[in-house]
């Protein structure tokens, strides 16, 4: 009895908890369709604030700019982190240790940290007149701080794949008659690949998301976190709850959409492995 | 085998990167820390910093209260998901993730529209007659913040160590005799430690060096470790050698924060990125 | 068993060191074309390096690889006519049954309607017909093993090098595979190498077990041999049960251990030259104390299935006795040994 008990109030907790992430999300959501600009009192409903919203230049030009510096800087910093993971894994145990750990400055230390300490690199290199009357801020140096901030999570990602892979499996593909470089093409890829991709997604999803690093390294340039922020900073504009809830419907759509191949790949690869124990079991 | 000795020289692209746009920009915020702006060497920027001190302190305070606040709200989330069947624990993590997906600006703005003098909350009080309470602009606020933003940084990490703990060693816990506190501080606990460790420095990390949460919610009066930083790089007060002293002290706060807390652990960081 | 006298694989004077640690010291071995051998040994004794030596992917620091006569120590691996089933069996989880098997046949660049029937035929070799389209994960861990043998066996090659194949079966599924690999090798006709820590599946399947240890060989027979005549104290001990006791050799087809004389089969030793004798269990009769030629007491009994495993006290050596009957611990025994039954070893051979 007192435990059922307990787990009610457990499961009441956790509830509530999930009401608290929620809530706040709800609320801009059911407020973006608020006909008025009130925050409080919904007084009739409206899809103006989503229509001007995709009449925004500037949140039109941000996000634009972010998807293009997502884009490029994630598969630059793929391409430059899975050769990274390659090399670093065909180095000693001592070398290997040591590369980690200058990797993970990026991961730990505070993202404002980050973000300053390349600006005064940037700086400086203006002092010393790189880039020239314009300066350098912009572009370039966005697009240097993005590669820099996601680097790290292709090499933790793919690194931990790459090590944890059978290393008969390169003697097996060299056996059955692979050159060195074809049992890298033909064998090793293949097996890298989802985890280099989910790199790219991370990253991706870093890059997108990133205000701090960006907001000290964009010159006058406005990625999307930025735009928002100056939104923010400015009047009230129900335009930021289209916004929000526009956002929470990309991203729900994409967990959703993968979440169900996961569990439709998950549920076949069950499927066939109970009947291999079948097979087995009737021979 | 696959460690020829060619393949090496992959990693070369990167190491330069790293080199250049890691390693020297640190370097950098060393020497900047420790010049004036003519260039000569001073330690007046390290100096000058105690005038800031109660900003520091605040900081520094009001993350540590959010962190163990995330901690204590965490763990029984954490408990109760990795006891459900998987496909549940699927579908609930995906629910904790969801909202950390979102740009963390638009989060923290929701708060701010909440909060707010005749804010949707004071008006739920208004019902019952109370309030309105000045909740906005506070250091409750800037707490709140906090915890909403950073709490499933928390629950994750608590969560991957909980699902390691077997339910039959919970039993056997019973089974000797301890009761439901005992369970927590002499099982439960020790075996999350881990996790409880990344977690603690995932939430504390970024709630001690913020500037947005504490200019949205906080309002002027509530200026933290970042905001001071920003406002030495692009606000008003530029001063780049300031900012970086100030930079400084925050990295050496971090990395105290971070000793500590990989004494329980080191190889977690893998697991939860 | 005759063997004909082709050799095809010969290793000479091989030495391999992994950080300065000998892993093979100066080993030297024949194997003979069609022929079943089996290199069998305790762990980190090297039987796996020396695999490794003959496909290819361990490059010993002196000594010479020779194949048909061509010494190939320094030819990599995708060159060499040699094919291995790995022990963790190593299949591409990015392929299908079908295409793991094929893989060979595709960097042969063989034609495609030339690889359907082979692999085909292959995969109902191995009786995996009709599995061709399932994912490796979707196979259990004896469907694997066959998989990994198709894979090898399909590029045709003259020695299939087996690097503890079975050893991540259960025991039942182990003894089928027996069975079967040494089918295989008879219809496929060419040389097998295996390496397996095994005795059992040694003495079963090998035309020709190599005893190995410390980096060494130690023995080189048929299973017959080695079971019956083991050359020294580690091979007697490794290959089943055995009672090895000091002895002196008083002379030709005469020995002394245990207080007593027996007559036996040995001969071409010093007078009086101390000796290590080696009786199985089960070579051992069990008869009244008054008529034994040895006596001992009864320590403890243990039934085991088939017989029972009696542990008996002779003047202090504990001697392992199998037999039909049980005796009861504390009871007094007479044992009898057969002359054939008596192996004598040089002492300190190990």
């Amino acid at each position: 009895m007192a435990k059922k008990h307990s787990a009610l109030l457990m499961r009441t907790y956790v509830i509530l908890v999930f009401c608290f992430m929620y809530l706040p999300i709800a609320v801009m959501i059911a407020f973006s369709f608020n006909e008025s600009k009130s925050r409080s009192n919904f007084t009739g409903f409206t899809l103006g604030w989503y229509k001007s919203l995709f009449h925004n230049e500037m949140i039109l030009s941000a996000l634009g700019l972010s998807l293009v510096l997502a884009l490029v800087s994630s598969v630059i910093a793929t391409v430059l982190g899975t050769l990274a993971t390659i090399g670093i894994n065909s180095m000693s145990r001592r070398s290997q240790l040591i590369i980690n750990n200058i990797s993970y400055v990026p991961v730990v230390n505070p993202e404002i940290i980050t973000g300053v300490s390349l600006m005064l690199l940037f700086v400086m290199a203006q002092s010393f007149g790189i880039g020239g009357e314009s300066g350098i801020f912009g572009w370039p140096t966005l697009l240097i701080a993005h590669i820099t901030f996601n680097i790290p999570y292709v090499i933790f990602n793919v690194g931990p794949k790459l090590r944890q892979l059978d290393p008969s499996l390169y003697n097996a593909a060299l056996d059955l008659g692979c050159t060195p470089r074809q049992a890298f093409s033909k064998v090793i890829m293949p097996q890298l690949s989802p985890a280099i991709l989910s790199a790219f997604l991370i990253c991706l999803t870093y890059s997108i998301d990133d205000f701090m690093i960006s907001y000290f390294n964009s010159g006058t340039m406005q990625t999307l976190p930025i735009a928002i922020y100056s939104m923010t900073r400015k009047k009230v504009s129900p335009e930021i709850n289209a916004l929000s809830a526009v956002m929470f419907c990309v991203i729900l759509a994409i967990i959703l959409i993968s979440n169900a191949a996961d569990s439709r790949a998950y549920r076949r690869n069950q499927n066939a492995i109970r009947k291999a124990m079948q097979d087995e079991g009737g021979r | 085998m696959l460690k020829s000795k060619t393949s090496r020289w992959l990693a070369g692209p990167y190491l330069l990167w790293m080199a250049i746009f890691t390693v020297v920009p640190l370097v950098i915020v060393v020497w900047y820390a420790m010049t004036n702006t003519a260039g000569q060497f001073t330690l007046d920027n390290l100096t000058q910093i105690g005038r800031y001190s109660s900003v520091f302190a605040r900081s520094l305070i009001l993350a540590a209260i959010s962190t163990v606040v995330c901690l204590v709200m965490a763990f029984p989330v954490g408990y109760f998901l990795s006891r459900l069947r998987a496909n549940k624990q699927h579908i609930m993590l995906m629910l904790i993730m969801l909202p950390m997906w979102m740009n963390f600006l638009l989060r923290t703005y929701a708060w701010m529209t909440l909060l707010e003098k005749n804010g949707l909350i004071n008006k739920f009080f208004g019902l019952f007659g109370l309030g309105p309470f000045n909740m906005i602009n506070t250091s409750g606020a800037v707490v709140l913040g906090m915890v909403y933003n950073y709490l499933p940084f928390m629950i994750l990490p608590i969560y991957t160590a909980m699902t390691k703990i077997d339910d039959s060693i919970v039993e056997a816990a019973q089974d000797l005799g301890c009761n439901v506190w005992q369970i927590l501080f002499r099982v439960l606990v020790p075996l999350t430690g881990p996790g409880i460790a990344t977690g603690i420095t995932q939430v504390f990390v970024p709630a001690v060096s913020t500037f947005i949460i504490s200019r949205m919610l906080g309002g002027g009066s509530n200026l933290l470790i970042g905001d001071l930083i920003e406002l030495q790089f692009l606000g008003n007060s530029y001063n780049l050698n300031l900012g970086s002293a100030m930079s400084l002290v925050l990295m050496v706060i971090v990395l105290l924060c971070m000793s500590f807390t990989s004494s329980f652990d080191e190889s977690e960081m893998e697991g939860v990125m | 068993m005759k063997m004909n006298e082709n050799l095809i694989v010969s290793l000479k004077d091989i030495v391999v060191d992994f950080d300065g640690q000998k892993v093979l010291d100066g080993l030297s071995l024949d194997i003979h074309d069609k022929e079943f051998v089996t290199f069998l040994g305790p762990s980190g004794c090297g039987k796996t390096t020396t695999l490794r030596v003959i496909a290819g992917f361990v490059t010993p620091k002196s000594g010479n690889v020779f194949f048909d006569g061509k010494d190939i120590a320094n030819m990599p691996p995708y060159k060499r006519p040699v094919n291995t089933v790995f022990q963790k069996y190593a299949l591409f989880p990015h392929l299908n049954v079908f295409e793991n098997v094929a893989f060979g046949l595709r960097l042969k660049k063989m034609a495609e309607d030339e690889i359907r029937p082979k692999v085909l035929e292959m995969l109902e070799t191995v009786g995996l017909k009709g599995f061709e389209r399932r994912s490796i994960h979707q196979l259990s861990g004896g469907q694997q093993q066959r998989v990994a043998i198709a894979r090898s066996l399909v590029n045709q090659p003259r020695v299939l090098l087996l690097d503890e194949p079975l050893g991540a079966l259960d025991l039942k599924l182990r003894k089928e595979m027996q069975l079967e690999l040494k089918r295989l090798q008879r219809e496929m006709n060419i040389t097998f190498v295996y390496v397996t820590h095994d005795q059992e599946e040694a003495l079963t399947m090998s035309d020709t077990v190599v005893v190995m240890s410390g980096g060494k060989i130690q023995q080189i027979g048929s299973p017959q041999d080695i079971y019956n005549e083991p050359k020294n104290a580690f091979v007697a001990r490794f290959i089943g049960d055995s009672n090895i006791v000091d002895g002196v050799m008083l002379r030709d087809f005469y020995v002394n251990f245990g207080g007593h004389d027996f007559t036996c089969v040995d001969r071409g030793f010093k007078p009086n030259e101390p000796v290590q004798v080696v009786i199985r269990p089960e070579d051992v009769q069990i008869v009244p104390p008054s008529v034994g030629m040895l006596t001992g007491l009864v320590r403890e009994v243990i039934f085991k299935g088939v017989h029972f495993e009696m542990h008996v006290d002779v003047e202090g050596y504990e001697w392992i006795i199998h037999s039909t009957q049980a005796s009861q611990p504390g009871e007094l025994i007479g044992m009898n040994i057969g002359p054939d039954e008596i192996h004598i070893m040089k002492r300190s051979e190990v």
